[in-house]
């Protein structure tokens, strides 16, 4: 698979799927030695202002398919990223390598670096120290989580599949990252948390199910009830049969969903709007959705994982996007908001970066009704699973296309008439929440086109089915 | 590297491993871009570290570290061996290799000029210079360019007594001109889309590509595209450019060709492949001048899949991938190889790093050149639409249907070229595709495009293909359907 070159990374501890647990012994280095490597470097520097990332990883994914781990992997890794700034110009540059050479020739680098660049204009100085709220994402459980913990659960997996004479595939990962920032001008900041994840296919011969979850906190991940829903969606779609496309009404799961809205993140983004690349170009304040969705960029809620500050060190603030349909606030990083004549909301990515910012902890609002409510209220439609290859095709109308994948079902006469054959879609997203007709409670959804975020399950009307592929 | 590589074989075989091999990487790179007038990305960095892959009760384990030392090694050596033993819970069957003779070799590719000794400003520069040419053009609202370079040290030891010491220098750059007029953006990219060109070369790669020159056409062509006409939509003769064409072939054959992704190991992520095994040598995949190759030699080119040797050890290979349009080949390793019976690994295991397990990747995909020249092709279709630089992909989980559409087109009335077609699309299935190419330019028009983010594996991975293309015409072929209202 391509990958988007666009698409955004957070701006950091950003935990990617993994971690290592080796043994259940805690493998954190712990806010005091981050901070040991963040004042060594302002030792060594001799610019104007230095800001110091240190971010330590350790990550473990066992990976299963055709019913046996076959892949299993463990990493650990620090980084150490060093920007300087002198006299109006900034570079950065990192290392893994912790030494006293290597931290010595990592910021004369970061410094000659900024030394031969044009004078930045909208370059700030760095901040000073910053109140944050607190956050807890840290499960001593998920990080101490060991290779036999997994292939527990994944043999338990497999051994269902094998039972029910179907094929398994999938990932458990778990990981422990800690993240310090810190600068010359007294700020210092720590985050860390765990993440565990977990993901299974089910296969049959004409028809596959899948599901999936991840939390901070391995407890609240059931395997077990993971691949069971998995199996029940490859069973329910046994033999399916092509219909032809068009439009039809679309109920769409969780994932769905996150994988379609993903897209709109970097649209939110006072840097996207600023360079006339957003779809809210022109629109803000205008009514653009159906006035039952709202959106909200919230780290400080319950379901969202990730750190209170952004890449400057700045407070992440909840910022209200959309309220009832209109998009009414972007996010901004400080020189953004100094550019539009805005405020920060602390959503910026590290510097130097020509993107500005992004908000990476949305939460949509959702209603109160159960997937089974809209397949009975619908008369003729489609239950979707799970999206895939999910691509830009107007960037303005906000037109994606994409697959079908994992469980795609008829519905008709407010039941579930069977499975059918995936279907490449060609939607735009703006017209498709301007066409939701019911949702169900707002859920921490994971899927694999868009990081995770808290979103129902939606029926749509009007989606438009393009094409049906062999399977 | 070497004492740090033959210190983990060492500790994983006395820790019973029966199999073990480790790659050392360092790696450093460059990244540069600039937007609207602005230095945007400026960074450098490197990452030094060690992955060790071990067998161990008949299951893989695999763990890795950037501590370098004897305590870190041995450290990492033993958490491999205990997630061997943990996969070894579940396994159905030990794990067989396809046998591979042992090598110590060095290899590196050649370049000219080192792009991290030409200074950063003049990289700046001719950013910056190729984004003023940009913004010179009226209806212009943003410009962007980069550049980006890694130079790839990596020791591989395995513990059949191969060392195998090898150096990658890449170089890549492209620029973006974009447009947003009423309610429609429109962008142009030279020389490709999405990061531009990239290869093993040096910094002399740059200089050809002559960002400067370029970028006040595409700026205009940018500007033009808003009063281009729609993309019709129905059944008509396409021609597809030579980038557009290399990432049709990394979509639709790059992908289904590799044999994990056949035999279900990608199943719950990327997915798996309509090429199931009783297709070997029986399909027709394309029509009979269809001719595809992976080709990972020097000879090949300086591709993003060129090496020596493969991250399991294995010797740069070419494998006929499509025959006179018959199916013939798979992308293997050691593991999948011996699982159909194969007697060797045709040489595609690539990891991202020191910290990723090496999977089995595309190296240079390429369709062989024809026989046509492109003005001739142009001349010889009636009714058809030139598509250039792709602009949106996407296609199922097991490869069978796509659609694709570019930046820009061209309607070809009898023989010409003619009025300009905005965000242009086409989609169908893969077999039926490829067996409607009725044309294919020759080398003077083929290019070895290199594709730097392609994704795979859990946890990801991001690996740079080649792929090697000429201009080629498809007959039949559904378009516009994107562009529908």
């Amino acid at each position: 698979m391509r990958k988007p070159a666009k698409k955004k990374k957070a701006p950091h501890a950003r935990v990617s799927s993994g971690h290592k647990g080796l043994a259940a012994h805690d493998h954190r280095l712990g806010q005091s030695a981050l901070r040991r490597i963040a004042e060594k470097i302002f030792k060594l520097s001799e610019a104007d202002e230095t800001e110091v990332d240190v971010s330590a990883v350790t990550s473990a994914l066992t990976r299963f398919a055709n019913n046996t781990i076959h892949q299993n992997v463990a990493e650990q890794g620090v980084t150490i990223s060093v920007r300087a700034v002198v006299d109006g110009r900034t570079a950065r540059a990192s290392t893994n390598k912790t030494d006293e050479e290597s931290l010595r020739r990592v910021t004369a680098a970061a410094l000659e670096l900024a030394q031969v660049q044009p004078r930045n204009p909208n370059l700030l100085p760095m901040l000073g120290p910053q109140k944050l709220q607190k956050v807890d994402r840290f499960s001593a459980k998920t990080a101490a989580a060991t290779p036999a913990d997994r292939a527990r659960a994944v043999t338990s997996v497999c051994k269902m599949a094998d039972g029910k004479k179907q094929t398994s595939a999938g990932i458990f990962s778990t990981s422990l990252s800690e993240f310090a920032l810190a600068n010359s001008r007294g700020l210092f900041e720590y985050y860390q948390d765990t993440r565990a994840e977990f993901s299974v296919t089910m296969l049959e011969k004409d028809s596959s199910g899948w599901a999936k979850a991840t939390s901070a906190r391995i407890d609240e991940i059931n395997p077990q009830a993971l691949a069971e829903r998995a199996s029940k969606k490859a069973a329910d779609s046994r033999s399916p049969r092509e219909v032809p496309p068009g439009q039809y009404t679309a109920i769409l799961e969780p994932p769905a969903v996150l994988d379609l809205v993903g897209f709109l993140f970097y649209d939110f983004a006072g840097t996207s709007v600023h360079d006339q690349r957003s779809c809210f170009t022109g629109r803000m304040g205008k009514k653009l959705f159906g006035g039952n969705i709202s959106i909200w960029d919230d780290v400080y809620h319950p379901l969202q994982l990730g750190p209170p500050f952004d890449g400057e060190g700045m407070p992440r603030q909840r910022v209200r996007l959309v309220d009832g349909g209109i998009p009414v606030n972007l996010v901004y990083s400080r020189a953004t908001a100094k550019q539009m004549k805005a405020k920060p909301t602390g959503h910026g990515f590290s510097l130097p970066t020509e993107d500005g910012e992004a908000p990476f902890n949305l939460v949509f609002s959702g209603g109160s009704a159960s997937t089974e409510e809209m397949i009975r209220s619908t008369e003729r439609g489609l239950l979707l699973t799970r999206l895939w290859y999910i691509r830009e095709v107007d960037p303005y109308k906000k037109v994606l296309t994409g697959m079908t994948r994992d469980g795609t079902f008829f519905v008709e006469n407010g039941r579930v008439a069977g499975a059918v054959r995936n279907f490449r879609f060609n939607q735009s997203i703006i017209d498709m929440l301007a066409n939701v007709e019911m949702m169900g409670p707002a859920v921490r959804a994971s899927g694999e086109e868009a990081f995770d975020m808290v979103v129902p399950a939606m029926k749509v009307r009007d989606f438009h089915f393009t094409e049906v592929t062999k399977f | 590297m070497k004492s740090w590589a033959n210190l983990a074989i060492e500790k994983a075989l006395a820790r019973r491993a029966s199999y073990a091999d480790v790659r050392v990487m360092d790696i450093r790179h460059r990244d540069i871009s600039t937007k609207n007038g602005q230095v945007g990305r400026m960074s450098e960095g490197e990452s030094l570290g060690i992955g060790i892959r071990v067998i161990a009760e008949g299951a893989w384990g695999f763990a890795s570290t950037d501590r370098l030392t004897t305590e870190g090694i041995e450290s990492c050596v033993a958490e491999a061996i205990a997630i061997a033993k943990a996969s070894a819970m579940a396994k159905r069957h030990d794990v067989v290799l396809a046998p591979e003779q042992s090598f110590v070799d060095t290899w590196q590719n050649p370049f000219v000029k080192d792009p991290f000794r030409i200074p950063i400003e003049t990289q700046i520069a001719v950013l910056l210079a190729a984004d003023a040419e940009m913004r010179k053009v009226k209806g212009i609202t943003l410009a962007e360019g980069s550049m980006s370079f890694r130079c790839i040290e990596q020791l591989f030891v395995s513990s059949i007594g191969s060392a195998i010491h090898q150096m990658k220098m890449q170089s890549g750059a492209g620029i973006v001109a974009t447009s947003f007029a009423g309610e429609e953006i429109q962008k142009r990219s030279y020389p490709n889309s999405f990061g531009g060109q990239h290869m093993l070369r040096g910094y002399e790669l740059i200089e050809e590509l002559d960002l400067v020159r370029h970028a006040p056409r595409i700026a205009e062509e940018s500007v033009a595209l808003h009063k281009a006409e729609k993309c019709p939509e129905g059944k008509r003769t396409i021609i597809l450019d030579s980038s557009q064409l290399g990432l049709q072939i990394h979509e639709s054959i790059g992908h289904p060709i590799e044999l994990d992704r056949v035999l279900g190991m990608e199943a719950n992520f990327a997915g798996m492949s309509f090429l199931t095994l009783e297709k070997l040598n029986s399909l027709r995949y394309g029509s009979d001048i269809v001719n595809v190759v992976a080709d990972a030699r020097l000879a090949h080119g300086p591709g993003l899949g060129t090496f020596g040797y493969d991250d399991e050890g294995v010797l740069a290979q070419c494998t006929p991938i499509i025959s006179s349009g018959q199916f013939t080949g798979y992308l293997t390793n050691r593991e999948t190889a011996a699982a159909i019976g194969q007697p060797r690994s045709n040489g595609t295991m690539r990891a991202e790093s020191w910290n990723r397990l090496p999977i089995i990747r595309m190296t240079n995909i390429s369709i062989l050149a024809g026989d046509r020249k492109f003005e001739d092709l142009i001349a010889d279709t009636d009714d058809g639409i030139y598509m250039e630089t792709n602009r949106s992909w996407s296609i199922d989980d097991r490869r069978y249907h796509f659609q694709f559409s570019t930046e820009i087109g061209w309607e070809i009335k009898n023989g010409k070229r003619g009025r300009m077609i905005k965000t242009p699309s086409y989609s169908g299935i893969t077999t039926e595709f490829w067996n409607s190419c009725d044309a294919i330019c020759s080398r003077d028009f083929w290019t070895l495009w290199g594709t730097p983010n392609c994704g795979k594996g859990q946890p990801m991975q991001t690996m740079g293909t080649g792929h090697g293309a000429a201009p080629a015409r498809f007959r039949n072929v559904k378009v516009g359907i994107a562009s529908s209202d």
